[in-house]
């Protein structure tokens, strides 16, 4: 696994440049209509290597796409996805190899695994997809679900109906490692499980991380989660990365107007810091329109008129705390911004 | 049942029995509606007719005689009457069986596959592919399938063979749309996703994901096909497009006993019975079939 490693432990695993994804409109037969959603709008970030990267927002805000656009399993519009200093279907990493490295596991975990097939052949099937023999996958398949906690006596062939939610996730992740991956996107893979069931599969994740050295792509909309796994959290919104830093920096001192509001929205359990009123009113806007300047501004409790003007700065790669929002950028004329000096 | 009941609950909290494959739970289930099973008996019988009609016949159906020409039901030596050649019903009725069911099955396992084929393509490839085939399908499935298949057989010209192929052009149109419509749920489920995410070809994803998933529907759906199948050979035989005579197939029997129809209402009506039972048949045991697989738990 370790000869894997081409750039070393410094370099980024996964470099995401420009990423977006458009998806067009019918047109009506008068041609009318047209447009399209804009659903991952200019993302840029970084995955470094043996990190957990947190990823949070609304409903909509584009974290799914996100994860199907680095999977590849949706074209970009546009946008780069480097891994380990390789493009991805560049000469050096085709895509096969590059799904054998990167692997995923889904929100559903009924609607992930193949009702005709038993788990353990769901689990093998990967391998076998690699190359590798039917005994020796079937062999591998029965070690993981045992890793995952399922013994292989009594589990490995069953169909997926007879397993409980829980048991199913297991499965997947077992499905996920199969492969020997450096890389596991977990797009809201705890998010539909009973809360009990969600800490044993959380800690049963942190214990795979240290055991095969993984990194993490952690997709949630559980805010409590997210800081428990992440090293780093990074927030979206419509498509756009609002901010980006280090777990406990961006829970303690949340920069952007939307972190804060998502942030107060998380109920304490301090009954002295009771939530009184709504941190966000209304819905997101409508992704095929979205408003012009700062994506934020309809909502934010600091827009100034310049905010509907100008587009904030896009989230840096490489430096640690980034935020996308005139306020932290100097000299950008928003009145609370500073005049000149960097902000810390 | 309460066999079945008791065991699960003994070994709680997980069974260590091995689990049922989903086809044996779905034979399980099939095997206790009883109105399933009784329309799979008949199909039993008629294929046992289709089979061995000439050694269970009690006459020979083609032996034709002036004297005994439409002899009421319940004739000595004539149990369902004569024909109006004065040939035994009840022979003609059980060796037709044969052709009947033949031309009647023949066509919709043909479009089974070809249509399977098809639909899987388009539902799985989707996009532009998807709808240039699904548009020309879509020219076949306007016209009625009635006209459509005097059209054909009228082209083809007469015979069995022609009359299969007429009919197997109807058919796989309905059933490619079918399948394109389950191929298209099916490759949008995360499992399929997943495979992909594996990297897994086209080829390996529809063999090992999707055909087995998409399949149970269809041929659900091509079940009930065989009833259509058999009332539109039956009437492609009636029109003298399908099978010629002397040969025993009920609807060319239909066709030659309609003149008698004021003579002998009741044989005259015999072989239309025999359609009207297969085909309910079919269709029950489709229903039977459909509801068996449907179970999620």
């Amino acid at each position: 696994m370790t000869s894997l490693d081409i750039g070393g432990p410094a370099q980024p695993l996964l470099t995401i440049t420009g990423l977006t994804k458009h998806f067009p409109l019918k047109r009506d037969p008068l041609g009318r209509g047209g447009g399209s959603v804009r659903a991952v709008d200019g993302v840029d970030f970084e995955v470094l290597k043996g990190e957990t990267l947190g990823v949070v927002g609304e409903s909509g805000c584009g974290k799914s796409t996100t994860a199907r656009l680095l999977m590849h399993l949706i074209e970009p519009t546009q946008g780069e996805v480097v891994f380990d200093g390789c493009t991805v279907r560049g000469r050096d990493l085709p895509l096969k190899e590059f799904r054998r490295q990167v692997q995923m596991v889904f929100q559903d975990s009924y609607a992930s695994l193949n009702p005709r097939l038993t788990i353990e052949d769901s689990v093998a099937f990967g391998p076998q997809v690699h190359g590798l023999a039917r005994g020796a996958a079937v062999a591998r398949a029965r070690d993981l679900l045992a890793r995952v906690g399922l013994e292989p006596a009594r589990f490995a062939e069953r169909y997926p109906h007879e397993l409980s939610g829980g048991q199913r996730q297991r499965v997947n992740i077992a499905r996920a490692l199969a492969l020997q991956p450096r890389m596991v996107i977990l797009d809201e893979a705890v998010s539909a499980l009973d809360k009990s069931v969600e800490a044993q599969v959380i800690n049963l994740l942190l214990d795979l991380k240290a055991e095969f050295g993984l990194t993490y792509l952690f997709i949630s909309h559980d805010l409590n989660v997210v800081r428990h796994v992440s090293d780093r959290v990074m927030v979206m919104y419509l498509g756009q990365v609002a901010e980006l830093g280090p777990s406990d920096a961006l829970f303690d001192t949340p920069a952007h107007p939307y972190t804060q509001a998502l942030l107060s929205s998380m109920p304490s359990m301090d009954p002295d810091h009771r939530t009184e009123k709504a941190a966000l009113a209304g819905d997101p806007p409508n992704p095929i329109n979205p408003p012009a300047g700062c994506r934020f501004h309809p909502r934010c409790a600091h827009a100034a008129p310049l905010c509907s003007q100008t587009e904030p700065a896009r989230i840096a790669n490489g430096s640690a705390r980034s935020v996308s929002c005139l306020i932290h950028q100097p000299g950008s004329g928003h009145p609370l911004a500073q005049p000149k000096e960097a902000v810390a | 049942m309460s066999s079945v009941i008791t065991s699960s609950t003994v070994s709680a909290p997980v069974p260590m029995q091995r689990s049922r494959g989903y086809w044996a739970s779905v034979w399980q289930r099939f095997t206790h509606d009883p109105v399933a099973m009784g329309a799979a008996l008949v199909v039993l019988v008629l294929i046992a007719f289709a089979l061995f009609g000439h050694s269970i016949a009690p006459a020979d159906p083609y032996q034709s005689s002036m004297l005994k020409r439409l002899k009421p039901i319940g004739t000595p030596g004539f149990p369902l009457g004569a024909d109006e050649l004065g040939r035994d019903m009840l022979s003609r009725l059980i060796v037709g069986a044969r052709l009947s069911l033949f031309i009647g099955i023949t066509p919709v396992l043909c479009a089974f596959v070809l249509g399977t084929l098809i639909g899987l393509v388009a539902g799985y490839a989707g996009g532009l592919v998807n709808t240039v085939i699904m548009r020309v399908i879509d020219v076949f499935y306007a016209f009625p399938s009635v006209l459509l298949a005097i059209a054909l057989s009228g082209t083809l010209g007469a015979g069995v063979v022609n009359s299969l192929i007429s009919l197997t052009i109807v058919f796989i149109p309905q059933i490619a749309r079918v399948a394109e419509s389950v191929t298209t749920q099916v490759r949008n489920r995360d499992y399929v996703e997943a495979a992909r995410a594996s990297g897994a070809n086209a080829f390996t994803i529809v063999r090992v994901h999707v055909l087995g998933n998409v399949l149970g529907p269809i041929f659900v759906y091509a079940t009930s096909l065989i009833a259509v199948s058999m009332i539109l050979a039956s009437g492609l035989s009636f029109l003298g497009l399908g099978v010629k005579p002397p040969e025993p197939e009920w609807g060319l029997m239909l066709n030659t006993l309609r003149t008698a129809i004021y003579v002998q209402p009741w044989v005259a009506a015999l072989p239309g019975a025999m359609i009207f039972i297969t085909a309910i048949s079919f269709n029950l045991l489709s229903d039977g079939l459909r509801s068996a697989m449907d179970n999620k738990s």
